[in-house]
């Protein structure tokens, strides 16, 4: 038998073959009260979110960001530094405003997508190349047509408990995923 | 078709690259590809030793064919995000099985864009001038000037482009990861998919950036080729001063994209039998799209001609110069190709039939090249002063970086069809699974 202690699980995942009964499974467990749930899915699963009570707006937050940052830095580089160097021509003001809004847009959607691109990998640490669910049994069928509702372990996790609710939600399979390859 | 063979499709356009269906067809059009990307460097050698000297350019036909060119590869780029993302906007799911491509068209067209204005430069090595950057010549770029706009605009393109189609191609990575068994394609997948794993915490997030990606780039595309236009509107040169002119480029551009998206579609669908996935309905609305963005674009001559005739003197001078000057087949030749063929796609039989389809798209992206060559060569060539009137003839080396770029797009392309999944595969199924009541 294996020793607890040294083979703390990551996870515990139940295996359906549709993404309703996915859906329907998280707002089960959600019921109960579980925290710590997750899912891996082939693709944005739609309700998934919700059931799951993931409300994370931060790309959002930081396209807005990024998108504000970068009007500001352009239209200051643009007044800035045709003060700094001023070239006169036709007769026109230095800070021409309706001029420098080209660059004002442009910069605005680079530093709005940077942002957002930029926060969707930090915020879920990516890139990764070695995560616990790359060593997980059938995961993988995660990429094709297989929906996997996962309780992650955390300090209070209880193998059993947890077993047991996700076995109450009727699925193909239950994995343990352990935290260590091989364990 | 129905859900399951949907998923059925998915799962093969993920195998492509491992058991890639045409190795013979891949092998030839690679060769040509490669003939012509030979060319290309040869072309750009001989540039880089002799200067654009090589070239037909004079004064005052200072632009010719690198300008051209640069608005002819530029406007085919906008047709892949456009198709990406303003369809993903709109909940056009059919869009699922062109955009990967259609994409990748767009990164390795505005590449080929990229590098004219660079190659025109004379000095090449200095277009980094164009930046705002420190340094001791204390000077920095004309703001006001549409050329310092259009730095600006091609790189923010370059990049938001990458992105999207990059983050848009991760989960695919991801699968195709996890279904290679040889060791190397483990790998190139991998590093590929940066380790994404389906997660849904992941997904939530990554729903939101591509939305708001596509949200921005819809809006990106119309300016980045606006503000090509005002390379052109911005000055007092009869036949371009026109305010028709940012949205006449826009839809031209759109125009001349969805031609080639229509080619690249017939071909790819033809060489790695994507029927399965491309079907009937997709050449359709490929069809509808390319005759929509037609009929706008000869709104646009009909307008230009309007503008011409209202304004009267230097403007009726340029139009009747184009219309029956030394340069006249270049006008006749883009109305004739670009709206002639177009007609035909008025028919839905039409439209579903590949070989047609392939050949109204090559017409017009013919003709839309013509336009180009009208739009500048015509304008430039003959001023209102006895000195400023030169005819201007493209050279050897002019055609052969205009083919090397060819060459230059269809290797990026190939080697994208053989790498990479070339469908969206997780959008496929989404849609299978979801759309098809499963």
């Amino acid at each position: 038998m294996t020793d607890p202690a040294r083979h703390e699980p990551f996870a515990l995942l139940a295996e359906f073959d549709d993404p309703e009964r996915l859906v329907a499974a998280a707002h089960a467990l959600k019921e109960q009260g579980w925290a710590r749930l997750d899912a891996f899915t082939p693709f944005p699963v739609k309700g998934l979110d919700e059931a799951l009570g993931f409300a994370d707006d931060r790309v959002a937050k930081a396209t807005f960001v990024g998108g504000v940052v970068g009007a500001v830095t352009a239209f200051a580089m643009q007044a800035g530094l045709s003060l700094d160097y001023p070239l006169w021509t036709g007769g026109r003001p230095l800070i021409a405003v309706p001029s420098f809004l080209m660059i004002t847009f442009e910069l605005t959607v680079l530093g709005a997508v940077l942002a957002g691109i930029g926060t969707l990998l930090v915020t879920s640490r990516l890139p990764r190349f070695n995560h616990p669910a790359f060593d997980a049994e059938r995961l993988d069928l995660s990429r094709d047509d297989r929906y996997f509702l996962a309780i992650l372990a955390g300090p209070t996790f209880d193998r059993d408990e947890a077993g047991k609710a996700l076995a109450a939600l009727n699925p193909r399979s239950i994995t343990q995923v352990p935290k260590e390859p091989g364990a | 078709m129905t859900a399951a063979s949907d998923k059925r499709a998915a799962q093969w356009v993920l195998a492509l690259p491992t058991r890639f269906p045409a190795p013979t067809a891949w092998l030839v059009s690679m060769g040509v590809a490669l003939s012509l990307l030979a060319l290309f460097l040869v072309s750009v050698g001989v540039l880089f030793a002799q200067g654009p000297g090589v070239w037909g350019n004079n004064i005052p036909v200072g632009w010719g064919f690198p300008i051209i060119n640069y608005v002819w590869w530029l406007g085919i780029g906008h047709a892949g995000t456009l198709i990406s993302a303003m369809l993903l906007l709109l909940g056009q799911d059919w869009r699922n099985t062109l955009n990967r491509f259609a994409e990748a068209m767009t990164l390795f067209a505005v590449t080929c864009a990229g590098l004219y204005p660079i190659l025109h430069l004379g000095r090449p090595w200095r277009f980094y001038w164009m930046a705002p950057y420190v340094s001791t010549m204390g000077v920095w770029p004309q703001f006001r000037s549409p050329l310092t706009w259009d730095f600006f605009a091609v790189l923010t393109y370059l990049i938001v482009s990458t992105l999207f189609w990059y983050i848009g191609i991760i989960p695919d990575l991801a699968a195709a990861r996890d279904r290679a068994t040889r060791r190397r394609w483990q790998v190139l997948f991998g590093l590929g998919a940066l380790g994404w794993r389906g997660q849904a915490s992941h997904w939530q997030r990554w729903q939101q950036a591509y939305r708001l990606t596509a949200a921005i780039a819809v809006p990106l595309v119309v300016s980045v080729h606006s503000e090509i236009s005002l390379l052109f509107a911005a000055g007092p040169i009869p036949g371009w001063a026109s305010t028709v002119f940012p949205p006449y480029f826009v839809l031209g551009a759109a125009f001349s994209g969805f031609a080639v998206v229509s080619m690249l579609t017939v071909w790819l669908r033809w060489m790695l039998g994507l029927h399965a996935l491309v079907t009937p309905r997709h050449l359709d609305m490929l069809g509808r799209l390319t005759l929509a963005t037609g009929l706008m674009t000869a709104y646009g001559y009909v307008a230009e001609v309007f503008a011409a005739a209202w304004a009267g003197r230097h403007e009726m001078a340029t139009l009747t110069a184009r219309v029956t000057g030394p340069y006249a087949w270049s006008w006749w030749g883009a109305v004739l190709l670009n709206f002639v063929p177009l007609q035909l796609l008025w028919s839905q039989r039409a439209r579903t039939r590949p070989l047609v389809l392939l050949l109204v798209g090559a017409c017009a992206t013919v003709g839309m090249w013509l336009e180009r060559f009208m739009l500048v060569v015509t304008s430039l060539h003959h001023d209102w002063l006895a000195s400023s009137a030169h005819r201007y003839v493209p050279t050897f080396w002019d055609w052969s970086l205009f083919a090397g770029t060819i060459g230059l797009f269809l290797t990026l392309f190939l080697l994208f069809v053989r790498l990479l999944p070339v469908i969206s595969a997780f959008e496929v199924r989404e849609e299978a699974v979801e759309g098809g009541g499963d």
